[in-house]
């Protein structure tokens, strides 16, 4: 499509874009950090992830009030207003991810001085898949590619799954070694953290997807 | 192969997909072209007016808009050198056919102009010039209509003290909305309106398209607007046109949500026009 007739509006909707990519690299960098956390023991990276979570936080709140401003000043329409309504609600899942990879930071915390559990490898095999389609999910998001973004809602069974298998392996743990059980605990809610995480990613791409051809494919089993 | 059918080559057709109302279609135009001289203003026009409801014309200028609203009460008539293909049927009758009353056509179908256009006379009289040309005596009647009509158009309440002073003496507002008195007092159909708000500030365009909202029901309403946002908040249906062609006619909300047509997208975003 051609670039608006007023040049200002152009350069707000791709400033709008650019914050919401930074905000999304900046999350993805966390949900990283937190897992590197976890696997090398690193309690000041761990510390960092917590502490830079406002920073994510700022950015939700400078996202909701540019979308606000160009809906009152602009009227937007069409692609445009789905753009601003996709950039709202993509805010809040990236703050919400932010939320949990500090919450993740505050288990590794917990955990410091336990030996490894043999669920790390799904573990970070599970994180790798979630980043994976959180990265997808914003590259969608810029490139407008709502197949790929269709291809990140695909892959949350995958965590799902994982999640689950995790799960049944740590609960097999606890009953071998009653004595770590709070350490299990910390690292079941990691898992299920990070299959939030992916939910939340799937919810982006579903947006994508919406933004790209203008239908809601969510909870579209109420249809039924 | 004619002209017309050459024009068509390269076309897309239009895409439809408006809202159709509950008491069916008034206004059908089928196949409809105009020609200005030598060049073609409209091109096979398909569309059908659902009754009751609000229809809004976008458009860049030049599209055509204003000529295809026209043609609803064959305004063009009076344009030397005009001709027209295919056809527009109101209510069961074809409006071109040499048996119709083109004054009667006017009369149901009421046209409201881009400036206020009062008679330069008082309230009233503005008011009751219709029935003055049909040759009504019957003051009472009179009365009554002329009172019905202000108050419909939501004007009575500012003027019922000052019915015989001159119309030329209300604002622009208010004068615009004489003119839809003068139109709805003639009892039509359909109300036509070309860009009637253009020449009003703010708070009585809000007056106005309040008024749309509440004539809409009883009257089918077609409004030509260069603001998409007016057209966004007053119309069921939005037609959109571009050099002379019906693009896209579509349910208002999905026009400016999710419009089909890229053209449509380009000129509701402010991409040309």
């Amino acid at each position: 499509m051609r670039p608006h007739t007023s040049k200002n509006f152009e350069a707000e909707l791709s400033h709008l874009k650019d914050t919401v990519l930074r905000m999304g690299g900046m999350v993805e960098a966390a949900i990283g950090k937190a897992m590197r956390a976890l696997e090398w023991r690193d309690a000041k990276l761990a510390r960092t992830v917590i502490e830079e979570d406002h920073a994510v936080n700022k950015y939700e709140v400078d996202i909701d009030d540019m979308c606000v401003a160009i809906m009152a000043l602009r009227q937007p329409a069409a692609e445009d207003l789905r753009l601003l309504i996709t950039g709202l609600k993509i805010s809040t899942d990236l703050e919400r991810i932010g939320d949990l990879a500090a919450n993740m930071s505050e288990r590794v915390l917990e955990i410091m001085n336990d030996p490894h559990s043999s669920s790390l490898n799904e573990l970070l095999r599970m994180s790798q898949i979630a980043q994976g389609m959180l990265h997808d999910s914003l590259d969608a998001y810029v490139a407008r590619d709502s197949e790929k973004a269709e291809a990140v809602c695909a892959r949350d069974e995958t965590v799902d799954e994982l999640n689950r298998q995790i799960f049944r392996a740590l609960l097999t743990e606890m009953k071998d070694a009653p004595s770590g059980i709070t350490g299990y605990l910390s690292l079941m809610n990691i898992s299920k953290q990070m299959e939030r995480i992916a939910d939340h990613s799937t919810n982006i791409a579903e947006m994508v997807i919406y933004l790209v051809k203008g239908k809601d494919i969510r909870h579209t089993s109420f249809g039924k | 192969m004619n002209d017309n059918a050459l024009n068509h080559l390269h076309v897309e057709p239009t895409i439809h997909h408006e809202m159709k109302g509950d008491e069916g279609s008034l206004v059908t135009m089928k196949g409809f072209s105009l020609w200005y001289g030598a060049s073609q203003a409209l091109f096979d026009v398909e569309m059908e007016l659902e009754k009751g409801l609000v229809t809004a014309l976008i458009g860049p200028s030049g599209c055509g808009k204003s000529t295809l609203l026209r043609s609803y009460n064959r305004m063009n008539d009076l344009i030397d050198g005009l001709r027209v293909e295919g056809s527009i049927i109101f209510d069961g009758q074809e409006i071109f056919h040499p048996d119709v009353d083109v004054i009667g056509l006017r009369k149901r179908m009421g046209m409201v102009f881009q400036k206020p256009n009062p008679f330069p006379m008082s309230i009233a009289e503005n008011v009751a010039y219709p029935l003055k040309v049909d040759g009504v005596r019957d003051r009472k009647l009179i009365a009554d209509t002329v009172e019905r009509a202000l108050k419909s158009s939501a004007l009575w309440d500012e003027v019922k003290d000052r019915l015989n002073q001159s119309a030329l003496g209300l604002s622009g507002g208010q004068q615009q909305r004489l003119c839809i008195a003068r139109a709805i007092a003639a009892d039509p159909d359909v109300l036509l309106m070309d860009e009637p708000c253009s020449a009003l500030d703010p708070v009585a365009t809000a007056k106005i398209e309040e008024l749309i909202d509440e004539l809409s029901g009883r009257y089918t309403i077609v409004i030509v607007t260069h603001n998409m946002q007016q057209a966004a908040r007053v119309s069921h249906n939005t037609a959109f046109m571009y050099l002379g062609r019906l693009v896209e006619y579509g349910e208002t909300s999905a026009m400016f949500t999710v419009p089909r047509a890229d053209r449509t997208k380009e000129y509701v975003t402010g991409r040309f026009g």
